[in-house]
């Protein structure tokens, strides 16, 4: 009972301190001061045709450098919390095989799945998408894969070159900035190209292309990961 | 302009999303439906700080032909919350999964997705 009145007067709690921002909140008419810089000068400055993307990857490059981090530190993270003592069996060897519908439909998607998102973080500085959402569309094609075959084992050593060569690609190309224009993961390294085609933007796609590696590869570990450990309860 | 302007509902979606996820986080038992609920804060977080960064009539901050870069600063969204949710969804995703790690330990264990069951360190 007293447990139930505390949660209660929490959630008021919290909806009491929402509620002014809710009661009082008006569309704002005009872009804020950061925003205006961002949406007036980004284009000339960096030539990548999606605001956001230049936001991300140049202007609060180093934000994602951090994010990166952090992601990869969450899938070390998980690898370390699941990994198999000896003793433990892997749980893949009981598991049953998917039927030869998934596994048929698997071998005609996986493919597609993956150009997919290839071309979403090709395409970063131009479409809405970037290395983040490309990693994750991967990741999603290993999904299918660890689906529709239990038993196949992942590379981990192709895994875990691709993401540790792409991170410290990532770098370079960062300290590269430093030495060839203006700041740490400054993009004009490159000629800035024409506007709007794939080859514009300096160096934005090159990051795009490497962080999209480098999240489809920590995600798919993760899932893989998670596919050994469950159900491998110890006996 | 007369109504309830549309980011609102979205504000008020979020909000509520943050709610129900912390009444969940805090009633329920079972550590999975814990971590359901800390997906759902962090979901109405996101859709909170997004909503916060419309302007009315905006569109999509990506300069092509319908919205060529002299017209942009009249014409975009605030393109600053976009990029900050998208490191937040990361972020989030990369802390669920080491929830969802530590669940599948702690069921390892003790055979028990109950929180009930992982009282040492309760006061």
């Amino acid at each position: 009972m007293i447990k139930r009145v505390a949660v209660i007067v929490t959630l008021l709690l919290v909806a009491a301190i929402f509620s002014d921002l809710l009661l009082n909140y008006t569309e704002q008419p005009v872009l804020g001061r950061l925003g205006e810089y961002y949406a007036a000068k980004g284009p000339s400055e960096l030539g990548a045709a999606n605001l956001v993307t230049s936001v991300i990857v140049t202007y609060r490059g180093l934000d994602t450098l951090g994010e990166v981090t952090v992601l990869f530190i969450s899938a070390a993270g998980v690898g370390l919390l699941l990994r198999r003592r000896r003793d433990e069996a892997d749980s893949r060897e009981t598991r049953p095989a998917a039927s030869e519908i998934v596994q048929t439909a698997a071998q005609l998607l996986i493919p597609m799945v993956f150009l997919f998102g290839i071309y979403v973080f090709i395409n970063g500085h131009l479409t809405p998408g970037g290395g983040f959402q490309g990693g994750a569309i991967i990741a999603s094609g290993i999904m299918l894969l660890v689906l529709s075959q239990p038993l196949a084992a992942l590379s981990h050593r192709v895994i875990g070159m691709t993401e540790s060569l792409s991170g410290f690609t990532y770098v370079v190309v960062g300290v590269l900035g430093i030495v060839l224009a203006g700041g740490f993961l400054d993009n004009r390294i490159m000629a800035l190209g024409r506007f709007g085609t794939l080859f514009s933007a300096g160096a934005i796609p090159i990051i795009y292309i490497l962080i999209g590696l480098k999240v489809g590869a920590e995600l798919g570990s993760v899932l893989d990961r998670f596919r050994s450990a469950a159900g491998g309860q110890s006996r | 302009m007369t109504g309830i302007p549309i980011s609102s509902y979205a504000l008020a979606t979020g909000l509520a999303l943050i709610l129900i996820g912390l009444w969940g986080m805090l009633t329920r038992k079972n550590i999975i439906r814990m971590i359901i609920g800390f997906a759902l804060v962090d979901t109405g977080i996101h859709m909170v700080m997004v909503s916060i960064g419309y302007v009315t009539g905006g569109t999509a901050p990506i300069i092509d032909a319908a919205v060529p870069a002299s017209e942009a600063v009249h014409r975009v969204v605030d393109p600053l919350p976009s990029a900050l949710v998208l490191t937040a969804i990361v972020i989030g995703l990369g802390v669920t999964a080491v929830m969802l790690s530590f669940a599948v330990r702690i069921y390892r264990t003790r055979n028990s997705l109950s929180i009930d069951d992982c009282a040492e360190s309760k006061w």
